[in-house]
């Protein structure tokens, strides 16, 4: 009896053992199961990070949570949004106005979370437009954009916006270099006339507001990504490139010819000293800064006309290249402030420079030359370390905090682990497929959340129920808490994710509004009760100053509009409670709708164009009584003698 | 009751001398007497309204001199759900009870301190007589308010239930359509309730100390 026992407790033991070894030991998913149960977040509790992914061709910026994977708002940034009139309506339109004239869309990137000593604060996030230069600053109270300001001087705003350690500076440089400022000359003079730019936009650190402090002139290659430095390395950001070959056509051969390429280590608290000492030229440049008024609910648009540029030449130890293999991509910070991580995208190795070993190089002059005036720094003498077997493709490296660092590699299509210091590959892990940006919570900070890694993945094929030949964008999650990788969860993104980046939810939900308050609401066209609700006339302009209240607009019977006029129906959602928008719109109305958050006003302009009968209602179901949400314009043929009235 | 009080007090009444227990009965009155101007710190009457669209909660705070919402915009929000029902608006400052309210507390406390001083127990029986009795008369005049909004309704009201009255209850629980209405006193009227306890220590000190005398 005791044998059997005995037996059957052995035979547990082992099944026991066989479960457990096919669920961690495998290196790829947890059980389903266990899976399941670590990204379960269940009904009416929260997600314990937010996660911040750039809409790429979108324009967006989309926020989820994390472990679920759910997706919670899409706000809008640098594409108009007829959902919400972002972009369509008076009050926002001024939010795209560059010196290009008002653009309706752009290439999103990289989102960037603002910064307090090289760690998260939950401020404000800050994200790149790559096609018509600009960064955009959102509000994480309101996750609203608040503000954008353009980048002259540059093309392709791919190198943005990263941080440096207490948000002083948002950095960005140019992907694309061309001519500055720009003129009419032949492509073939690439060498004599192109020239990159590096940006340095201030920001100012109780209400965010951005100004280009200055920009640095650099040889004309391909700028590509960035990082500032931290800790001992505070005062630094480097800077990929590729292209030092200097080609101008057919660049997937021309620019992928030389050994190496160059890492641009700025200095940029001495870039800072130069200015002060006057050694920056005034330089005329037509750019825009539009600040969101959350007072007015307006923005305010501001055309610049000059900025302050840094030639290398005048100074001296501005700028270093550091030589790094083969287009390096990425170029990633660690913790400690010391490890500058390349992303070489032929390279078979992931080179990791060292801080410390490059200021000594400096000082001990241990050059190898130069490149358009700049020095470049033997790559023996800065190099720490080469990752070796690192995947092939190797782009970006985020880190966990306990020593170790993931770097993704798109053509093997996994993420590779490595230690620190030792520079050994620990572990890898398959990506369903081919991984561009991978991001860790805080794994770009000084404290990173070393809990999980999402992949952000650039092709989904098989993946998902099929669409069609437009697939959705595939994000993968990924457990990196114990010794091996494991995937967790796949979920669907919308645009195309770049880069994303998540932070603690308590971090920001404690500062999440819920409302305007009404007193507070500073816009011209508001109504501040039913009792201020209106018509008024002004040549051909139609001002209707209408007020949303639960269930009825005020006024909701307007007669007198005549064909030809230019109505502008200035919305007032008078709701002070949290989660009752109001939503606006009139039949034929040739623009978007509005969508109106409580204690805000919205404008929309209509121009009727027939006369008739004209509904209008409250597009958002705010109330029991939605469907009675509604109201009815008159529109007469031009030069009617119907007098204007309403009620 | 007031046995346990005073034990908590640690007052042991058998040793205590008949000057020092004069002293206490004295300064027991003047602090009731204080105490209740901490009426006006709090809200002495809560309406928390809970239904499914508000988890964060909906409701309204009765203070001696003014009407809140239990967060900021409560009150408007109220107001003008509300109007669904045809209930009238609440303006705290039509209130006349809310400017009356204020008085009367001044008053109260500036008579127990007087009381107080003159220690004498009779005095002491009239003001808690009183108060108990104004008391009672500003919690059926709050009845009769809630009457009031609760059964004049707007006959054009878009929601109209044959029978139905929004009347909410005085103390306790009441379903009101979506909203569940619970009325409970607050902090304030704890603040005038130990007000009252301590007045009536006092007052029974008085009548402990007379019967010591006799006694002796």
């Amino acid at each position: 009896m005791k044998n059997i026992k005995l037996i059957v407790g052995l035979f547990t033991v082992v099944i026991v053992g066989i479960i457990l070894f096919n669920c961690s030991g495998s290196g790829e998913s947890a059980s389903a199961e266990d899976a399941a149960k670590r990204t379960y977040v269940k009904p009416g509790s929260y997600d314990e990070f937010y996660a911040f992914m750039s809409g790429g061709f979108n324009g967006q910026l989309s926020v989820y949570g994390l472990p679920s994977g759910r997706m919670f708002k899409n706000i809008s940034v640098f594409s108009q949004n007829p959902e919400t009139g972002y972009g369509y309506s008076e009050e926002t339109k001024g939010m795209l106005m560059t010196s290009y004239g008002f653009i309706p869309w752009d290439d999103a990137h990289h989102p960037v979370l603002s910064k307090t000593n090289g760690e998260q604060d939950g401020r404000w996030i800050f994200i790149n437009g790559n096609n018509t230069p600009r960064v955009a600053r959102i509000d994480l109270s309101t996750f609203e954009t608040a503000e954008i300001i353009e980048i002259p001087n540059s093309a392709g705003n791919h190198g943005s916006p990263f941080l440096t350690e207490n948000t002083e500076y948002v950095v960005a440089s140019t992907r694309f270099s061309l001519p500055i400022p720009n003129k009419d000359v032949p492509i073939a003079s690439y060498k004599e006339n192109f020239k990159g730019t590096v940006s340095f936009i201030s920001v100012d650190n109780k209400s965010g507001d951005m100004n280009l402090a200055f920009q640095i002139l650099v040889p004309g290659l391909n700028y590509d990504l960035a990082h500032a430095g931290k800790g001992p390395s505070h005062g630094w950001a480097f800077f990929t490139s590729y292209n030092s070959e200097q080609a101008n056509a057919l660049l997937e051969i021309n620019a992928s010819q030389n050994d190496k390429d160059f890492i641009a280590a700025v200095n940029w608290k001495k870039a800072e000293e130069y200015v002060k000492a006057g050694k920056a030229q005034k330089v005329s440049a037509e750019y825009y800064n539009n600040l969101y008024n959350e007072e007015t609910h307006s923005a305010e648009s501001k055309k610049l006309n000059d900025v302050l540029v840094l030639d290398p030449k005048n100074c001296p130890g501005m700028i270093y290249y550091i030589p790094t293999p083969k287009s390096p991509h990425g170029v990633d910070v660690d913790p400690s402030g010391e490890y500058i991580v390349a992303g070489g995208k032929l390279s078979t190795v992931i080179p990791v420079h060292s801080y410390e070993k490059m200021i000594t190089a400096i000082e001990e002059k241990k050059f190898d030359g130069e490149f358009g005036g700049i020095p470049i720094l033997k790559y023996d003498a800065v190099v720490a370390g080469e990752v070796e077997n690192p995947g092939l493709g190797p782009l970006h490296t985020e880190f966990d905090g306990n020593g170790y660092a993931y770097t993704s590699a798109f053509l093997s299509s996994e993420i590779v682990k490595w230690k620190i210091g030792t520079w050994e590959v620990v572990d890898r892990i398959p990506t369903y497929y081919s991984i561009g940006h991978l991001m860790i919570p805080g794994g770009d900070s000084r404290k990173p959340s070393g809990k999980y890694v999402v992949a952000l993945n650039k092709i989904t094929k098989d993946r998902y129920l099929p669409t069609g030949p437009e697939l959705t964008q595939s994000a993968q999650l990924y457990d990196i808490s114990g010794d091996k990788m494991q995937l967790l969860l796949d979920f669907p993104t919308i645009g195309e994710p770049h880069y994303a980046q998540a932070i603690p939810a308590d971090l920001l939900m404690k500062n999440s509004k819920k409302i305007y308050p009404i007193e507070n609401n500073k816009n011209k066209y508001a109504v501040h009760g039913e009792k201020d609700a209106r018509v008024e006339r002004n040549g051909n302009e139609v001002h209707v100053y209408i007020s949303a209240t639960r269930s009825h607009f005020k006024p909701d019977n307007i007669e007198g509009v005549r064909v030809g006029d230019k109505v502008y129906w200035h919305v007032t959602n008078l709701e002070q409670d949290w989660d009752i928008p109001h939503g606006f719109t009139v039949k034929g109305l040739n623009n978007s709708e509005l969508l109106v958050m409580p204690g805000q006003t919205k404008t929309i302009v209509w121009t009727p164009t027939k006369a008739g009968i004209y509904p209008f209602y409250c597009t958002d179901f705010c109330s029991a009584l939605h469907q009675e949400m509604q109201g009815y314009v008159r529109v007469s043929d031009a030069g009617s003698s119907v007098k204007l009235s309403f009620n | 009751m007031l046995e346990v009080l005073l034990n908590c007090l640690s007052i042991n009444k058998e040793v205590i001398p008949g000057e020092k227990m004069k002293n206490l009965s004295k300064w027991l009155m003047i602090t009731a007497a204080v105490i209740l101007l901490g009426a006006f710190l709090f809200p002495i009457w809560n309406i928390d309204l809970r239904a499914p669209q508000y988890p964060e909660g909906l409701g309204l705070r009765i203070w001696v001199n003014q009407i809140t919402g239990q967060k900021e915009g409560d009150l408007n929000l109220i107001n003008n759900l509300n109007h669904y029902i045809g209930m009238k608006t609440i303006h705290p400052e039509s209130i006349p009870e809310l400017k009356v309210m204020p008085y009367l507390i001044v008053i109260f406390s500036v008579m127990g301190i007087a009381f107080g001083l003159f220690n004498r127990k009779w005095l002491k029986i009239f003001w808690l007589a009183l108060l108990l009795l104004v008391l009672s008369y500003g919690l059926y005049d709050y009845y009769l308010w809630g009457y009031d909004y609760g059964h004049n309704l707007d006959p054009r009201a878009p929601i109209r239930i044959p029978g139905m009255t929004y009347q909410p209850p005085l103390l306790g629980t009441k379903q009101l359509l979506n909203m569940n209405a619970k009325s409970v006193p607050s902090i304030g009227t704890y603040i005038i309730t130990l007000s009252i306890l301590l007045a009536a220590a006092s007052t029974y000190l008085s009548f402990k100390k007379e019967k010591r005398i006799d006694g002796i």
